[in-house]
């Protein structure tokens, strides 16, 4: 069984962004990059079913500029065997990565596609459910438990209030929650092995006719600013203070 | 052209982030549609049809829909999308699953966790876990949007909208629902409750122990950072954050919580944020109105007895 997963570059999730002088965007220059935590778990969770002798193979696929690679090799540190540049230097938004993701599906016919539930830049948390729509196939979004059995995946799903199972006929999109898995620690020796390994590159021109933005970004700012409040001495004090403010009774 | 709004409950009741996402929609000054899918659902479209604003709920009742797959839900959307300006709906796990889905079909971009509408095709949203606020655009003759709830007031009754019926799709075919584990609580709905006490995971097994007493005296909901989740002390759906829920409550109490951006992204637009750590530079300090640093175990106790 093959298994796809999507895997994208993005901003430490460490680092506070910055945002450009003239407002347009966050400026991402020269910052401190790596694999979006979602996209980690999806490639773990892969490389899990792989160990388990349930996947055979596994392909990373990321969409983006040159230092998308470096999310790539991370991916097949981590066990991927192959990986998939498709480069363009477009801005993109999840129904142009969909888009793009599907016609890589569609030559690599894999059983199982992992993505990440949002990614922590955009945090849009659209492009899994927008793949599954394109390829007309079923989705296990937000999965906390993965199970391959036969012809079909079993998915437990984290829902507001509590989880939901559903099984899906494969192919199947999966998007990868929090508590799927833990993410394994890359070794050296990993890495270095991962260099040898292939990275295709494709051109995003040759693959889909129409991904570019729909939405455009008219201007970013700074959040509102809470101001600072004030350090009570006690329990009492606290309390107090609660009432004056009528947040309690 | 009217604004499609789709409905999320329980079986028994809307939930209230969809009548904040009523309130969203007026920004149009269109008509107002809701879509109602569900399984013996007369109830549930009543009250739909009593918001105030509304014009038209629209009740698609099929037996698939006792446990709706985002499948289902999707191509009762994409059915009747294109008759619409705009489609909208709260940003909840349901219609994040949804939504996303219908609109790919739909072949339109969408919007997600809009927090202000500044005209009818420019949104506010945030983006890096809240730490930036992203104006976008939308040209797509159709807008397809999920709202953060808690940025939009409570649309009242008032209103008597008809109701019609559509006929549900057929059920698909690519995925079926086995089950579900819902954990019960006679603690308020986290995203709507007006005081929020949350632990982290220096509580340890002592979570509910401690927390307990006094959420019942504040008839506050439970809240928990992830390193408390991960860590097992407490359920997976009370995670509050950038990838869990976001609250804005009148009072959240933050006890033994360092205060990481993505904790943070969630609270931010709390009333009055309380926070309880025995670190004076814990982060968390940075964000609170009112700042106690003291050990919780035995603050919270303190505070028990305080508030009888
Ligand atoms: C992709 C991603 C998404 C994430 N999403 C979320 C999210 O949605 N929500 C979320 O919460 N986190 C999220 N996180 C995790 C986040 O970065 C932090 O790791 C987490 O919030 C820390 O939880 P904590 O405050 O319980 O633990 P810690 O950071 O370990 O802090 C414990 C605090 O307790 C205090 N303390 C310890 N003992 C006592 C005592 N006896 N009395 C008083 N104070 C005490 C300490 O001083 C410290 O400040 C996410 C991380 C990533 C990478
Ligand atoms: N440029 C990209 N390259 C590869 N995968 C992506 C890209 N953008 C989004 N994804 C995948 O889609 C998921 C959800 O992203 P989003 O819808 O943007 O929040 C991510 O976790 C990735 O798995």
């Amino acid at each position: 069984m093959k298994v796809l997963v999507a895997v994208k570059h993005v901003l430490d999730y460490n680092i506070a962004p910055r945002i450009k002088q003239d407002g347009s965007d966050v400026d991402i220059a020269g910052v401190k990059m790596g694999i979006n935590p979602f996209d980690e778990i999806a490639v773990e969770e892969a490389v899990r079913l792989k160990e388990r002798g349930v996947a055979t193979e596994i392909v990373a696929v990321s969409i983006g500029g040159e230092s998308s690679k470096d999310t790539l090799r991370h991916a097949l540190a981590m066990g991927a065997d192959r990986a998939v540049l498709i480069q363009t230097d477009v801005v993109m938004q999840p129904l142009g990565v969909a888009k793009l993701l599907k016609a890589v599906v569609d030559k690599e016919a894999p059983s199982l596609i992992i993505l990440g539930k949002q990614a922590i830049d955009d945090d849009a948390g659209q492009t899994g459910q927008m793949l599954a729509a394109l390829l007309g196939v079923g989705q296990g979004t937000f999965a906390s438990a993965v199970t391959i059995k036969d012809a079909e995946v079993e998915v437990a799903r984290e829902v507001d209030g509590g989880s939901e199972t559903v099984v899906l006929k494969l192919p199947a999109v999966i998007t990868a929650d929090l508590r799927l898995n833990e993410p394994r620690f890359i070794k050296l020796p990993n890495l270095m092995m991962a260099k040898k390994k292939p990275i295709d590159t494709l051109a995003a021109t040759d693959l889909a006719a129409d991904f570019s933005p729909r939405l455009k970004l008219a201007k970013v700012a700074e959040p509102p600013v809470r101001k600072a409040g004030v350090i009570v001495g006690n329990v009492a004090e606290l309390v107090e203070k609660l009432r004056s403010e009528k947040v309690i009774a | 052209m009217s604004v499609l709004i789709l409905a999320e409950h329980d079986g028994k009741h809307l939930k209230q982030s969809t009548r904040q996402a009523v309130t969203a929609a007026t920004a149009w000054q269109l008509p107002i549609h809701i879509v109602v899918t569900g399984n013996a659902i007369d109830a549930i479209a009543q009250e739909a049809a009593s918001i105030s604003n509304v014009a038209r709920v629209i009740k698609v009742d099929g037996a698939q829909f006792a446990h709706p797959l985002a499948e289902d839900v999707a191509n009762v959307i994409t059915a009747i999308g294109k008759e619409y300006k705009v489609i909208l709906a709260a940003h909840t796990a349901f219609s994040k699953s949804v939504l996303p889905r219908a609109a790919a079909v739909l072949d339109v971009a969408m919007i997600s966790d809009v927090i202000s509408i500044t005209a009818p095709a420019t949104y506010v949203r945030p983006i890096y876990a809240g730490n930036v606020f992203a104006t976008v655009e939308s040209a797509d003759a159709l807008q397809v949007l999920t709202v953060r709830a808690t940025s939009f007031d409570v649309a009242a009754n008032g209103g008597s909208a008809e109701i019609t019926s559509l006929d549900a799709p057929v059920a698909n075919t690519q995925s079926r629902w086995v089950s579900e584990e819902k954990n019960v609580s006679d603690r308020p709905e986290l995203a709507s409750a007006h005081v929020v006490i949350s632990g982290g995971r220096s509580l340890g097994e002592r979570f509910n122990e401690l927390l307990d007493p006094v959420a019942l005296k504040l008839n506050a909901a439970l809240g928990a950072t992830r390193a408390c989740v991960d860590a097992g002390f407490a359920p997976n759906d009370i995670q509050v954050g950038q990838t869990g829920t976001i609250v804005a409550p009148e009072l959240y109490i933050a006890v033994g919580i360092s205060g990481a951006m993505q904790h943070i992204a969630g609270i931010k637009d709390s009333k009055v944020i309380v926070a309880i750590n025995h670190d004076p530079d814990a982060p968390i300090f940075r964000y609170a109105d009112y700042g106690l640093v003291a050990d919780l175990f035995d603050a919270l106790p303190q505070l028990n007895a305080a508030l009888n």
